[in-house]
């Protein structure tokens, strides 16, 4: 009930209340946050989905005037000044959406996404609009890595050139990234993706949890999906995969275009507590996850507090 | 701390889940690091952020180039053509369709030695009008953004009577050419032909489409299984490679689809 309210109370207004919320959160210094306790650390994730070659802030229709990369950029820097141990990630569908992918290939959002400071991204259908030839044109761009699971590049030219998982170290805190993509077969021209192989998301999930906590002894794991929210009929989603594994923190989606009041936490295969969330598309939202984890031995039992 | 701001913030924005886990068992190291707290917001992009100059410097001599581009004269159109323009075939559907015939029946029997029996597209397709005035690039993407492929379907009489079926039943100003569709006021047929001949169910038709179409888009189940080849041709290029080498643009209504009073 609580949280019906929250989401009516949003949405009555959504453009008064956009606005209201960011100042709120900026004069009340929530980006800032409080000081930390003594054996505290507190890792930022920022995000990003399905940006689709938006570059300048929408021009006409419903959501005229949102987005922009220039824009995007200063609230990462902000966000970053105020917390270094922050990372920055996209969950795919970089390109396609607008003439500057079709004039340009993708070159000019893999640049502005390496000058905003990305970490990794992971990959969308739409990556491969330009053959998978044309995404490979745009690696030497990324100043970061693409990071994808389930996609088996072998037989392709992008072999080599992206990686199944990444650690990274903020603070002493080891945060594991790995990322899914959705099957390619009915959704983009074979002649696009060519010898792609698309493995099941959830077994490869499962593995990737393994290495990231046994072998990479990661203190938090964060999954880049572009598999899409949820879907009325049976196919691998975020939420689906949310509930089929064990080990994941956060699963960070696209695809679906999917706009969330808030994340959503939902149970794993353990019944433990994972959290979902995606920011809709276009760079009309970014999104952001701030982990608090504290020094000292486990205390088995103990609450995670979620404040969404 | 933190909670008093956000209760000073109001429900409205709020919601806390207090959930019982056990963190991190999995994880060797973790001994000494242990998940408390996770929090959320979002910030939505808009005019209250000041954007970054670096950026937009950055961005301004793409921009440059692609306006120039996008903005520079192909071709005239004398009158203003939008898709609710009348209710049974407007300009710009059929104008679309020649487009599509014109542009791309070329290359299509030069690979098969087949030629188009009859170009379908759909009316929801067109995204945009086109304004009386200088015709640019601009104006293509704007009516076509989407990267829809022209797709050449092989239809079997059956599904090309389902076609016109389809067409019967929605009675909209989907864009069509080669074929012409005239109902009587209680809906009975008065004329149906394809390429001024009859249907004749024995026979294959060659169907010029979108791949967003052949693959069932707008409940056009017909094209199910129907054999199919692409020509590399977007149809928005096909639009731009059009308007490149018309100097006026030219398109009526016409009596391919109607209702007899």
């Amino acid at each position: 009930m609580e949280r019906r309210k929250f989401i009516r109370n949003t949405s009555a207004g959504m453009v008064a209340g956009a606005a209201l919320w960011s100042n709120c959160a900026l004069a009340n210094g929530i980006f800032t946050g409080p000081k930390l306790e003594p054996g505290t650390k507190k890792i930022t994730i920022l995000h990003t989905n399905d940006t689709h070659s938006h570059i300048e802030p929408i021009s006409g229709g419903r959501n005229d005037g949102r987005g922009g990369v220039a824009r995007r950029a200063a609230i990462i820097n902000k966000v970053r000044s105020e917390n270094p141990n922050t990372l920055l990630l996209d969950c795919g569908d970089i390109f396609q959406g607008t003439p500057y992918f079709n004039f340009y290939g993708g070159e000019l959002e893999i640049k502005l996404m390496s000058m905003m400071g990305y970490d990794a991204a992971t990959i969308g259908n739409h990556d491969f609009d330009n053959s998978i030839e044309g995404l490979y044109k745009q690696l030497p761009h990324a100043d970061f890595d693409f990071v994808i699971s389930n996609y088996d590049f072998s037989n392709t030219i992008m072999d080599g050139h992206t990686k199944p998982y990444k650690v990274m170290v903020k603070d002493g805190v080891r945060i594991g990234l790995f990322g899914v993509g959705i099957q390619l077969d009915g959704l983009v021209d074979p002649k696009m993706y060519k010898e792609t192989v698309y493995n099941d998301p959830i077994e490869v999930a499962k593995d990737q949890i393994k290495t990231l906590r046994e072998t990479e002894k990661c203190d938090l794991v964060i999954c880049m999906s572009h598999l899409g929210y949820s879907y009325r009929v049976d196919r691998v989603s975020d939420l689906s995969l949310a509930a089929a594994t064990s080990g994941i923190d956060l699963i960070i989606g696209g695809h679906t275009h999917t706009f969330l009041d808030a994340p959503e936490v939902v149970k794993n295969a353990s019944g433990k507590d994972v959290m979902v969330n995606q920011v809709g598309c276009y760079g009309i939202n970014l999104g952001r996850i701030d982990f608090y984890l504290k020094e000292g031995k486990i205390d088995k039992g103990v609450d995670v507090v979620y404040e969404i | 701390m933190k909670s008093s701001i956000y209760k000073r913030l109001g429900k409205a924005f709020l919601y806390l889940a207090f959930a019982k886990a056990l963190l991190i068992t999995t994880s060797c190291k973790s001994d000494y690091l242990q998940l408390t707290k996770v929090t959320s917001s979002q910030t939505h992009i808009d005019s209250t952020l000041q954007s970054v100059e670096q950026i937009e410097n950055y961005i301004a001599p793409f921009k440059k180039s692609l306006d120039a581009q996008m903005d520079e004269q192909l071709s005239f159109n004398p009158v203003s053509m939008n898709k609710n323009d009348y209710k049974y075939n407007t300009p710009i559907g059929n104008m679309l369709a020649t487009i599509v015939r014109e542009q791309g029946e070329p290359i299509y029997t030069s690979r098969t030695g087949k030629s188009i029996d009859i170009v379908l597209l759909n009316h929801g397709g067109i995204r945009a009008g086109l304004p009386a005035g200088p015709v640019t690039m601009r104006r293509a993407y704007e009516i076509m953004p989407f990267d829809n492929e022209i797709t050449i379907a092989e239809l079997s009489g059956d599904q090309m009577n389902e076609l016109i079926n389809y067409l019967i039943d929605r009675k909209r100003a989907h864009p069509f050419d080669g074929m012409k569709i005239i109902l009587n006021a209680d809906d009975s047929i008065n004329e149906i032909t394809i390429q001024n001949q009859p249907l004749d169910k024995d026979r294959t038709y060659i169907v010029a489409t979108n791949d967003y179409l052949y693959n069932g888009g707008d409940d056009m189940s017909f094209f199910k299984g129907a054999a199919m080849m692409k020509i590399d041709y977007k149809i928005r290029n096909a639009v731009i490679d059009y308007f490149k080498k018309v100097d006026t643009i030219k398109f009526e209504r016409d009596n391919r689809f109607e209702v007899l009073d």
